[in-house]
Formats: C-alpha cells, sequence, structure tokens
C-alpha cells in the first residue's frame, strides 16, 4: 500500500536563550492510507515536536533543521507559507490535547467549525456551511446541533468540546488527522467515547491517523501500529500485537510495566520508569535511555545503537539485540 | 444581568454621597475661608460676607444645605466671582474640555492599538524596539514636561504652532500631544503584552492549524481577546486624561473646566471646590459604568449576576 506520509530523518530543534534545544533528533516513519500511527512517549520525548513539525506549526523559535516530510509526494518541509495554509485543515486536520483552551472563548462553537470549511471552500453558501456544520455535530453526538451551534466553549463541558474540535477537524474530510493527547485532558469514561468515535468516523471517513499518546493501554484500543519514542528518537517501531506480546526495547518493557491491571495485586505496586528524561539541549551521544535503563552495559552511553529490523515491520534501537550482546542479563535472550 | 446594572447604580450614588460628604470635611478643615484674603478687610465686613452666604452656620446645616442645592442641580454661587454661578462655569468650561478631552481619547486610541500591534507583531525586532523605546519616555515623563518641551520645539524655535489657546486646529495639536502622551505610551505597551500573550494561547495555534492566514488570526482570532485588558484601563485613562488636562489646560491657557479647579483651590471658593468635584467623580463613575457594560458585550463569558 502507498505512504500517505513518510518522514525521513527529521530533525527540528528550538533556539532558546539558553541553547539549541534539539526536540527531534532524526526521526523517520511512514503512514499507510487508512492507517492509525500510534506514536508513544512520555513529556519531553519530541512526539508532539514531531507532529507540530508536519503541520510547521512549532514556535517562533522552532526550526526543522533536516529530513523531508513527503506528503501525498510533496514535500513540506520545502513548502512557502501559502501552500502550506491550503494543506493545513483541509488535507491534514489537527485535534489539540487540550480542549479547554483550543476553542477561542469569544466565538460560537458553530462560527468557529464553519470558519475552517469556509476558509478552504469560500464558494459555499451561509445555509449551507450551517448545514454541514449540524451534519458534523451530530455525527460526532453533540445533542441537540441546533442549539448547540450558537453557544460558547465555556457552556460545554471538557468532552463536548473535544466534540466539537473533533467535528472541526474532519469538516474538510482530511486524508491526514493528527491526534494529539486527544483524551489526555478528559476522565476515562470520556476518553472512551471519544477514542470509539474516532475509530468509527475513521472507518467512515477512510482517513489516515497519527495517535500521539503517552498512555500504551489507550494505543492498544486504537491504532494499527506503534512508534515508542523516547530522547528525540524512535526506540522501537512495531505492530500492535508485537509491542504487547514481543516488545524488543527496554523502554517498551518500561512502558508496560507501568501501566496499571485490573487483575494486579493489591500489594503488588505499579513499578514506574525511575529518573527523568535527558536534557535535549545537550543529549546524551549514546542511547538516551542508557541512565534509566536497568540492563545498560558501558557501551550504551558511549555509543548510539542503530535503528535495526529485529522481525517482520519490527524495527528497534538498542545493544542488547546485538547478536555479539551477552546472553546474562539480558530480556531478549 | 439588569438587576445588576441597578444595583451598580445604587452603589454609584452611595460612593458619590461619600465622595462629597470628604470634599466637604476636608475642604473645611484648610485653614483660612473664602474672603480671608491679604487685603485687610474688618472683622465686621468678614462676619457680614459669613453671614450672607450662610458661613456662619454649624458645619452640618451648611452641608445638607448644599446637599439639597445639589439634589436640585445648583452648585450654588461662586465665592470668588461675584454674580457668576458654579453652574456657569461647568456649562461654559465643559464643552471646551469635553472637545480636548475627546479629540485626545481618539489620538490615543487610533495611536495606542496599532503601535502595540505592531510591537507585538514584530516582536523583538526592531519596530518593536522603537515602538517600545517612545511608549517608555511617554510613561515615564511628565505631561507638563513634554509641553514644555513641544511649545519650546514647536512654538518657540519653529514657530509653526500656537504657544496657547484652540482658537484653530493647529492650537490642539500640542495639548493634545501633552495630555494623550502618557495614555498612549500605556495602553501600547498593555495592547502588545495582552496581544503577545493572546499570541501563545492554544486557540491561536487551532486557528493557524484551521490554515487561516496571519493576518486572519491576528484579526478574527487574537484581538478581541487581547482587546479585553485595554478595555478594562479605558475608565482610569479617561479618568487620566480629565486630571490631566488640569495641568495641560493651565500650561496652554485653555478656559476649559480644569483652570476653575486649580485656582478655585487656592482661593478657597468652596463651591467652585465641590461643584467641580462632584461633576467629574460624577463623570468618572459613570464611565466605569460605561465600561462595565461594554466587557459584558465583547466577552459572553461575562454574565453578572
Amino acid at each position: 500500500m502507498e505512504p500517505i506520509l513518510q518522514v525521513e530523518n527529521l530533525k527540528t530543534s528550538f533556539f532558546t536563550s539558553n541553547g539549541e534545544v534539539q526536540a527531534v533528533r532524526g526521526v523517520s516513519f511512514s503512514v499507510e492510507k487508512g492507517d492509525i500511527l500510534g506514536i508513544v512517549g512520555e513529556s519531553g520525548s519530541g512526539k508532539s515536536v514531531t507532529s507540530m513539525s508536519i503541520l510547521k506549526l512549532l514556535a517562533d523559535t522552532g526550526k526543522i533543521k533536516e529530513g523531508t516530510i513527503l506528503f501525498e509526494g510533496q514535500d513540506l518541509t520545502k513548502m512557502g507559507k501559502a501552500q502550506m495554509r491550503k494543506i493545513r485543515g483541509e488535507k491534514i486536520a489537527m485535534i489539540f490535547q487540550d480542549p479547554m483552551s483550543s476553542l477561542n472563548p469569544l466565538i460560537p462553537v458553530g462560527k468557529q467549525v464553519a470558519e475552517m470549511i469556509k476558509e478552504h471552500h469560500p464558494e459555499k453558501k451561509k445555509d449551507e456551511l450551517k448545514r454541514e456544520v449540524l451534519d458534523l455535530f451530530s455525527r460526532v453526538r453533540i445533542p441537540e446541533p441546533e442549539k448547540r451551534y450558537n453557544s460558547y466553549p465555556h457552556e460545554f463541558s471538557g468532552g463536548m468540546r473535544q466534540r466539537v474540535m473533533i467535528a472541526m477537524a474532519l469538516g474538510n474530510k482530511p486524508d491526514l488527522l493528527i491526534a494529539d493527547e486527544p483524551t489526555t485532558a478528559l476522565d476515562v469514561t470520556i476518553q472512551d467515547q471519544i477514542l470509539k468515535q474516532l475509530r468509527g468516523l475513521q472507518k467512515e471517513f477512510g482517513t489516515s491517523i497519527i495517535f500521539i499518546t503517552h498512555d500504551l493501554g489507550v494505543v492498544a484500543e486504537l491504532c494499527t501500529r506503534v512508534i515508542v519514542m523516547y530522547g528525540g528518537l524512535v526506540m522501537e517501531e512495531a505492530r500492535i500485537d508485537d509491542i504487547f506480546e514481543d516488545p524488543k526495547h527496554p523502554y517498551t518493557l518500561g512502558l508496560l510495566a507501568s501501566i496499571p491491571k485490573l487483575e494486579q495485586d493489591k500489594g503488588q505496586r505499579l513499578s514506574p520508569i525511575p529518573g527523568s528524561p535527558p536534557d535535549m539541549t545537550n543529549p546524551p551521544v549514546g542511547c538516551p535511555f542508557a541512565p534509566r535503563c536497568p540492563y545498560a552495559r558501558n557501551i550504551c552511553a558511549a555509543e548510539c545503537p542503530e535503528f535495526k529490523e529485529v522481525g517482520e515491520g519490527h524495527r528497534s534501537r538498542c545493544w542488547l539485540l546485538d547478536p555479539e550482546a551477552p546472553s546474562d542479563h539480558n530480556p531478549f535472550r | 444581568m439588569w438587576k445588576y446594572f441597578a444595583k451598580r447604580l445604587g452603589m454609584m450614588a452611595v460612593a458619590l454621597f461619600f465622595i462629597i460628604l470628604l470634599t466637604f470635611i476636608i475642604m473645611h478643615s484648610i485653614p483660612g475661608g473664602p474672603f480671608t484674603s491679604d487685603r485687610k478687610v474688618s472683622a465686621e465686613v468678614e462676619a457680614a460676607l459669613n453671614a450672607k452666604y450662610n458661613l456662619d452656620a454649624p458645619l452640618y446645616e451648611q452641608f445638607f444645605d448644599y446637599l439639597g442645592g445639589v439634589l436640585r442641580g445648583d452648585f450654588g454661587p461662586s465665592y470668588e466671582y461675584t454674580g457668576k454661578s458654579v453652574n456657569d462655569f461647568i456649562a461654559n468650561g465643559f464643552p471646551v474640555s469635553a472637545k480636548l478631552g475627546v479629540i485626545t481619547m481618539v489620538f490615543v486610541l487610533l495611536a495606542s492599538i496599532p503601535m502595540g500591534i505592531l510591537a507585538a507583531v514584530k516582536n523583538g525586532k526592531w519596530q518593536d524596539m522603537a515602538v517600545m523605546a517612545v511608549a517608555t519616555i511617554g510613561v515615564t515623563i511628565p505631561s507638563f514636561v513634554i509641553a514644555s518641551v513641544l511649545i519650546y520645539i514647536f512654538s518657540f524655535r519653529l514657530n509653526w504652532l500656537p504657544t496657547y489657546g484652540v482658537d484653530t486646529w493647529k492650537g490642539y495639536i500640542l495639548p493634545v500631544i501633552a495630555l494623550g502622551g502618557y495614555s498612549v505610551s500605556y495602553l501600547a505597551r498593555l495592547m502588545r503584552s495582552s496581544l503577545l500573550e493572546v499570541m501563545g494561547q492554544d486557540y491561536i495555534r487551532t486557528a493557524r492549524a484551521k490554515g487561516l492566514s496571519e493576518t486572519k488570526v491576528i484579526l478574527r482570532h487574537a484581538m478581541r481577546n487581547a482587546l479585553i485588558p485595554v478595555i478594562t484601563v479605558l475608565g482610569p485613562t479617561v479618568a487620566n486624561l480629565l486630571t490631566g488636562s488640569f495641568v495641560v489646560e493651565k500650561i496652554f491657557a485653555i478656559p476649559g473646566l480644569g483652570v476653575h479647579f486649580v485656582n478655585s483651590v487656592s482661593q478657597r471658593d468652596y463651591t467652585t471646590i465641590m461643584g467641580v468635584t462632584i461633576f467629574y467623580a460624577t463623570f468618572l463613575l459613570a464611565m466605569i459604568f460605561i465600561v462595565d457594560v461594554f466587557y459584558c458585550l465583547i466577552d459572553p463569558r461575562i454574565k453578572y449576576e
């Protein structure tokens, strides 16, 4: 199948008064048509910066230094501002993390959704726009869409606002939807509803989705493939089943161990990964996870391992997978 | 909401009563009186004058007499200028002051908001630095200094503009700049920081993700939000223009209300002090009230209870 998006060796940095923050340091992945790709990692892993780089919505200090982002055959990194605007909202749409602050507080929600359609289809009449927005509202299950059209964001709950955001993102039937932690700020029952809805809409519209989250549990429910990011690098890439059944990176193991389980003993504690993510103004030379890795060896801190194929559609970046790696204290042997 | 506004109006009346009471007490506690002067006036004459204007009555009686007059809209006669009432001063002076004030307000808004937007959009670039440099000067240097410097350059040296009076439109240029300088600078800085803050908000990112151009993002999404704090200070800004006008009117010899205010204090012209103070206070309270109403119109989240 033809990939709709192909990111190759993407490097994005922020130039701040404290120096260059190398948030993304050579990330490659691709999204197939109709695929749902999960990007997993903790705060500061570079997952959000990766998604912002695709739409070039980085803060003023951020810059794509290297790499290509091929979308439907065109390189987004080489596109001018005007061309980029034609893609945003029309071909690639985005849903953001915090629905409480992502809508303009002074404009009625219906108008905010209509604005997105109008921007790319100026020929559409007022009543046609309104009809489309009401249709979108009922698709994302906003009750009484007619009445809600003129409501302001503060009159909505968080879950309802996120539905408005989803309705907005789907307004122009985009080819690719980037959802940056869309359920993180919501409570669990609402989270589940939103995920079901995204899956349903993905089937209906055939939209490809990049789903960014720090929660492997959410990934399990939704995605077909996963990349695990850490320290601005992709650590592991695999089909969803392989990530849960045959993980090939100590960081993935750590993430899996920190998911709470229903049948877990009350006496048994969750095992969080000790330590904190690396300082990206001065990224480590070796594997960025080495300082927190329970299996780290001398070589891990000295040299960064390559991203290697370990199975069909399964790649990982770890010295433990090297054929010469010793087998004692090695979870992959 | 109407109930809230009715309540606000009631509170304004209470505030006004205390303003009158306080001014009255403070004014009467200053030594001397309207008929104390350098020329020696015989005790009989002073007593007769005091009796004529009821100044020999107990203070509380004078106060309630005066309050009764104010409620009927009568601010009483001037003690300094025979045959003139305070109502005359206000009727003659206020239109002049108001004209200067309105022109200055328009100037302030037309200058400060675009300056603030320019500085925010060009954040960190030379345009930003230039606007901020001008704004810093405007905030730190008092209006009478600006006025003197302007008069020296444009009237005295270059001879382009008149030094006093507002008989022609040219006469307004220097007073408006001197009077509005502070407010322009203050509002430009506020507009800049407010817009910069709004531009960092998530909903601005959403607007950009929709594919809107930067101009549309600023005009449709950022401006209205950024204007909220600016509107909040418009009430006090009007106050600033009014109180500032005392000094500027004096410097440029503009026959407005401010001149009466300054002169009446040194002359202990009780009724004029009171009348002008009450008039300004009412005006200010009304301005703040209007700003509150405006607030409600621009921000749907505000529902006064």
